[in-house]
């Protein structure tokens, strides 16, 4: 797939968009907040966002999940309804404010669970062409077996979507999330190269990955200033 | 057996059955009486024993309810207002329109996708990614455009009353005057749904007509698909309805200005 219309064009925004994305348990959300928690503390102006977050279709997709009646072309244009929102009325605004835009999961999240789901590849991404490129996309790799001890040692209990039960992969939610998870990994290695993740080996410990992590950031944000022009 | 064609992609995951059915779009703006004209098609075509479905615009179960609550609250954006719109007519037309052409049925389509092709492009949305966006649906297999110029329109939906703020464009911000904002956000549209006319191939009908001379003309238009399609009654013929109801004289021209 190297058909250039379906990847993301960059932005010309004066703020950065830096983006994390990995299975569930992958230990993307626990990087992503000491991020956001080094990049306040050297003075820069942050702002922080994650998928699935705005109201404005929650409870259809709510209504629909409990009563299994969401199709995957329904799920997959209401999640992106909802990015769309969030999209101009949270992320947009503070790029073009010169602000550091932290975002947990982005489309590559949809693109990997829609197709997953049934969906084409190919329309997923153009569905999401409105999307800007982010400036750092960094993609936490985990096999299943340590993502899943990660999940069931924090909460015990397995989310049905997290799962993906309602694909009735299998009966049993430990091995419905193997298989579920498995795909959606098999879909970011597939996509890793042409969008430009950063590949962090999530199996470390977890200052271990941020260092790394710390260190593609300062590298990349060299070219920032901290008072940037607005757009 | 009848396979389904897409504008795009379509969707994977539904089974290459045989679909019999035949579906019909009507096309045209608010005001030109889709609505009393596909009432009388459904009519027409029940008595010579055909099954229909009729189905419309923002009333699916899952998201109609969405729709009308995010319009009150005027909390949609141009990308969100195509996609919920999108997501609504993915809903029909997996739970509705599939599986009524599945089984035979003509399915009456009161707008279709040019609606939301239309109205996106009026709304300033790039055109390729709208057309990119409805991959999934099925090309209908006839389209019934209802036309009439802007002059004609505005004559025949001013005096209702109320302008209705999402059809006269008022969240575009072209200006706080309903009227004007009405009559420039109509122009767009039709101006879309004429290219769309030609580009598809859509079967227009004068809609400064009485509504019997239309629908008269329709019933020729369904006849003349039917027997092409070799769609039959259940009398195992392709229905040949002579036209009852006698035409009137067209009214007369309206000017543009």
């Amino acid at each position: 797939m190297t058909n250039s219309e379906l990847l993301l064009q960059p932005h010309n925004y004066p703020g950065r968009l830096i983006i994390v994305e990995g299975i569930d348990g992958s230990g993307k959300s626990t990087q992503i907040k000491l991020v956001q928690r080094w990049l306040v503390s050297l003075g820069y102006n942050v702002f922080f966002t994650e998928w699935n977050s705005a109201d404005l279709v929650k409870k259809t997709t709510k209504r629909g999940k409990k009563s299994r009646s969401l199709t995957p072309t329904t799920f997959s244009l209401l999640h992106a309804t909802d990015f769309a929102h969030r999209l101009v009325s949270n992320i947009l605004p503070p790029l073009k404010a010169g602000m550091i835009v932290l975002a947990d999961r982005y489309v590559y999240t949809a693109y990997a669970r829609d197709h997953v789901r049934g969906c084409d590849r190919n329309w997923v991404r153009k569905v999401y062409g409105f999307a800007p490129k982010p400036d750092i996309a960094f993609y936490f790799k985990v096999p299943i077996e340590v993502s899943l001890k990660r999940i069931t040692m924090a909460r015990q209990v397995l989310k049905d979507f997290e799962a993906g039960m309602d694909l009735q992969l299998h009966p049993d939610p430990m091995e419905s999330f193997r298989l579920f998870q498995g795909m959606i990994l098999e879909e970011y290695d597939r996509m890793s190269a042409e969008n430009d993740f950063c590949v962090i080996s999530a199996t470390g410990t977890i200052s271990e990955q941020q260092k790394q992590v710390r260190e593609v950031i300062g590298d990349r944000l060299e070219t920032y200033q901290r008072k940037p022009r607005i757009a | 057996m009848s396979q389904l064609t897409f504008f795009g992609e379509g969707l994977p995951y539904i089974e290459a059955y045989d679909y019999p059915g035949v579906l019909i779009t009507v096309e045209g703006t608010d005001g030109v009486g889709r609505t009393t004209q596909i009432v009388m098609l459904k009519e027409w075509l029940e008595v010579q024993g055909y099954g229909v479905i009729e189905t419309g615009w923002t009333r699916s179960q899952l998201i109609g309810r969405t729709i009308s609550q995010a319009k009150q609250g005027r909390s949609l954006n141009r990308l969100t207002y195509s996609l919920l719109y999108a997501a609504d007519f993915a809903d029909r037309l997996e739970k509705e329109i599939i599986p009524a052409l599945r089984s035979g049925f003509v399915v009456l389509a009161d707008r279709y996708v040019f609606t939301a092709l239309a109205r996106d492009v009026a709304r300033g949305v790039d055109r390729a990614w709208v057309r990119d966006l409805f991959g999934f649906a099925p090309v209908p297999h006839l389209v019934l455009y209802l036309k009439i110029d802007v002059a004609s329109l505005i004559r025949r939906v001013i005096p209702r009353g109320v302008i209705d703020y999402f059809e006269s464009g008022m969240d575009l911000g072209m200006g706080d005057d309903p009227y004007d904002s009405f009559k420039r956000y109509q122009t767009t549209l039709i101006k879309e749904y004429n290219r769309m006319s030609q580009e598809f191939g859509f079967h227009e009908v004068n809609a400064r007509w009485k509504p019997e001379r239309m629908h008269t003309r329709l019933r020729e238009i369904v006849t003349e698909f039917f027997k092409q399609r070799k769609f039959y009654d259940y009398r195992g013929a392709p229905s040949v309805d002579p036209p009852i109801i006698k035409a009137d004289a067209p009214e007369p021209m309206i000017k543009t200005s």
